[in-house]
């Protein structure tokens, strides 16, 4: 069983990404979305609690939610795979659940 | 007449986690929670409640919004049972954050580790967020 996580809002404004990791156990996948992305960029103060987290949890960023906000995929942690739309579909189908981590 | 599909007719219980991590009267959050819990049960489905973050200040005791002028909807926690829904869950860790102990909360509940929380989710079928 597996569980995809998503996060939309800043990990700077809100505790979602935070209380995400806490709860998300091996082996499930946690996807930003919405201002979530900020999350993914290269060079916060996160950036440590998320390469770490990434042994365990499988990370992507929403491409379309990055590019609204003029970032890119160079902006974005190496260990953060970058999706579209049609990659979010296939994430909720390919887990057993969606926790939307509001 | 064509014959209804199993989900409709009642046959199909599944696992339904609602997941509140907001305190519970600056929002409307807290109480439309509760609303669908309702609901949930009401199909006799399999439900559980977690508390996150400041979700556990929804169960503290002694509320009383007689003053502010809203439901006090923390006394429906107790009556949870009376619809079979019984598993309540804390996280630990954000009760401790909080300084809160389970002799702070109105409803008897389990108290429960991030991991524990997180397996518990493994366990469902529909996850419920507020």
């Amino acid at each position: 069983m597996a569980i995809l996580h998503t996060v939309n809002k800043s990990p700077f404004e809100k505790s979602s990404l935070e209380t995400c990791l806490r709860i998300a156990v091996e082996g499930s996948s946690v996807l930003l979305i919405e201002d979530g992305v900020y999350g993914a960029m290269d060079g916060t103060s996160l950036n440590g609690k998320l390469s770490e987290a990434s042994n365990r949890l499988q990370f992507y960023v929403l491409g379309p939610d990055l590019e609204a906000r003029g970032l890119s995929e160079k902006n974005v942690m190496n260990c953060i795979e970058v999706v579209g739309y049609d990659d979010f579909v296939d994430l909720v189908v390919k887990h057993d659940a969606t926790h939307a981590c509001l | 007449m064509e014959e209804l599909p199993e989900e409709y007719t009642g046959g199909v219980i599944k696992k339904f986690m609602y997941v509140n991590r907001r305190a519970p009267h600056g929002t409307i959050y807290a109480q439309e929670s509760l609303e669908v819990v309702l609901v949930g049960a009401a199909f006799d489905q399999d439900v559980s409640i977690v508390f996150i973050d400041d979700g556990v200040y929804q169960i503290r005791k002694d509320q009383d919004t007689s003053a502010i002028g809203t439901k006090n909807f923390s006394k429906t926690f107790r009556a949870l049972e009376m619809y079979d829904v019984e598993k309540l869950y804390v996280e630990k860790e954000s009760m401790q954050a909080r300084g809160l102990t389970e002799n702070d909360l109105n409803v008897p509940v389990e108290v429960k580790t991030s991991e524990e929380i997180g397996r518990l989710m493994e366990e469902q079928d529909v996850i419920l967020s507020f």
